[in-house]
Order: structure tokens, then C-alpha cells, then sequence
């Protein structure tokens, strides 16, 4: 059962630095050729690069704890990435925050009522300014997820 | 960049291009560049052990060369929001098919923008990743 009175706890903020050689080799890792990451003495990031903020968050980053979902029931339902002007640069110093944003139930066609965990992070510049959103949405399915 | 605001009317459609075929090593490289170290995904015991035939690939590599593939098309810089949902597993030896089409073509906050429909399906047809954008067109 997943515990709705998470909506708007918000994991411990830290700073993430965003790496010219990290960039690079994410975009290798993503199949670019692409000089604006490659070559760009101070590249923007990919699209997807944020994810990577895991090399940088402490263990109170996230709250999935404190949501009590069943993990073996859990879904990932996609990410989306919004960003308020062009992706990260490298050089940028970020900090990062992330929040249970929503929590609602939808009825599955066959699993049973499904509960969707919405989370944000977000990344600030250091003035404070919004650069960019990562939502993940999490489902727990009503039944454990069979294969196929 | 060669694509310009004349060039994406609703309706046109991005080149289609192929990756792979993918291999164990990719999913490797992915993981060590993104930090998610799920076992799942490398570790043939731990796969077999969960009931999976062999490792299969992660949802977000998938998702990022859909990434690659879109900012190749209208630019790294000028990305605004991309979003994607996973369907099918990818597995090794599978080959990718990247596909985008403009849904929408608009002013806004004094910015040109397009909103994008993109896939990513396997060779079988099926699909890998439904993913939607916005780029700003300068």
C-alpha cells in the first residue's frame, strides 16, 4: 500500500557537477557522433544525461522509502525531461532536489487498481534559476508483474 | 544544423536510422556512464535466475539513443522537454529503428517550436520506446 501522505516530501539537496569527460562518455554510451557533445570545449549534455546525478546523491536523496511501495510489483512508467532553456552545459554547477510530486490510482485492465508514484528532480543553477526537471513515474501494479 | 523552420511543416518526417545490432558490451558501457548497476542487465546467473533467458538491455540506453537520434536531427541546445515511455524489452542482438514526425509547429514566448512524435521499435516491429519532444527551432 502505498503511503499518499508522501506527496510533496522532498529528498536531501546536493550538488552535482556537470563533467566535460562525463558528458563525452555518455554520449559514446548513447551511440552519438555528435560534436556538439564530442567536440565543444564546454559541450551541452544529452537529453537523458541527468540520470547520472546518481554519482552524485547522498543516501537521503530519494524518498522511496518513505512511499512504502511493494518493489516487487513496481513498474517503471518513463521519465520525462523538461528543461528551461538549453540542457546543461559542462562546467555547470547544479543542485539537485528531488520530490514526490503525485500520487493516484488508475483501474488496470487486468492487474487490479494500479498506483502511480510521480516523482521530480530538480536542477538548479547556482542564482537558483530552474534548469531542468527529470519526472519519473513509478507504477505499482495491483498484482506482481508476469512476463510476457 | 541544416534543418530550418520551413523544413518542419506537420507532418515531416525525420530520416529513420538504425543502431546496432546491440551487444552485452553496450548495455555495459551504458551502465557504467549512467550508474544504474542493476545486475539484470549484465549478469547472465542473476537474469537466469530471475526467470529471464539471458541479460536484456536497460529501458534509459534505448531511450538515450532515441535521444541521440532526435538531437542529431534539430540540435543538442535546442531540446526543451523529451519524454518517453518503455514498452518491449531489448535484448542482445536486436537492432533499433529510430523514427520522428512533427505533430505540431507553433510560437511560443517568442520561440519557434515543434512538438515531436519519436519511436524506437526492435526489428520485429515491435516498439522499444514511444517518446515524444519539443525543440525550439532557432
Amino acid at each position: 500500500m502505498v503511503d499518499k501522505s508522501a506527496v510533496g516530501e522532498t529528498g536531501e539537496a546536493f550538488g552535482m557537477t556537470v563533467e566535460r569527460g562525463k558528458v563525452r562518455e555518455f554520449a559514446r554510451a548513447t551511440k552519438s557522433e555528435n560534436p556538439e557533445y564530442l567536440d565543444d570545449a564546454a559541450p551541452v549534455s544529452e537529453p537523458t544525461f541527468l540520470v547520472s546525478s546518481v554519482f552524485w546523491a547522498p543516501p537521503g536523496a530519494n524518498r522511496w522509502g518513505k512511499l512504502k511501495l511493494d518493489m516487487r510489483r513496481v513498474l517503471d512508467g518513463g521519465r520525462e525531461f523538461v528543461f528551461h532553456g538549453p540542457p546543461p552545459v559542462a562546467g555547470m554547477k547544479l543542485t539537485a532536489q528531488t520530490r514526490v510530486d503525485d500520487i493516484y490510482e488508475k483501474e488496470g485492465k487486468r492487474g487490479g487498481t494500479m498506483t502511480f508514484v510521480v516523482t521530480v528532480q530538480e536542477f538548479r543553477d547556482e542564482a537558483g534559476d530552474l534548469v531542468a526537471e527529470m519526472r519519473s513515474t513509478a507504477i505499482e501494479t495491483g498484482k506482481p508483474p508476469t512476463e510476457g | 544544423m541544416g534543418v530550418t523552420w520551413d523544413d518542419l511543416a506537420e507532418g515531416t518526417k525525420a530520416e529513420p536510422r538504425e543502431f546496432g545490432p546491440l551487444t552485452r558490451t553496450d548495455f555495459v558501457r551504458y551502465q557504467g556512464a549512467s550508474g544504474d548497476f542493476n545486475p539484470i542487465h549484465h549478469d547472465e546467473e542473476y537474469a537466469k535466475g530471475a526467470g529471464f533467458p539471458t541479460v536484456f538491455s536497460v529501458g534509459m540506453l534505448q531511450a538515450g539513443i532515441l535521444g541521440t537520434y532526435v538531437t542529431d536531427w534539430l540540435g543538442a541546445a535546442n531540446v526543451r522537454n523529451f519524454g518517453f515511455q518503455f514498452r518491449e524489452q531489448v535484448w542482445p542482438g536486436d537492432t533499433l529503428t529510430c523514427t520522428g514526425e512533427v505533430t505540431k509547429r507553433y510560437d511560443e514566448d517568442g520561440e519557434r517550436r515543434v512538438d515531436l512524435e519519436l519511436l524506437c521499435t526492435r526489428q520485429t516491429g515491435g516498439t522499444a520506446i514511444k517518446g515524444w519532444a519539443t525543440f525550439v527551432v532557432p
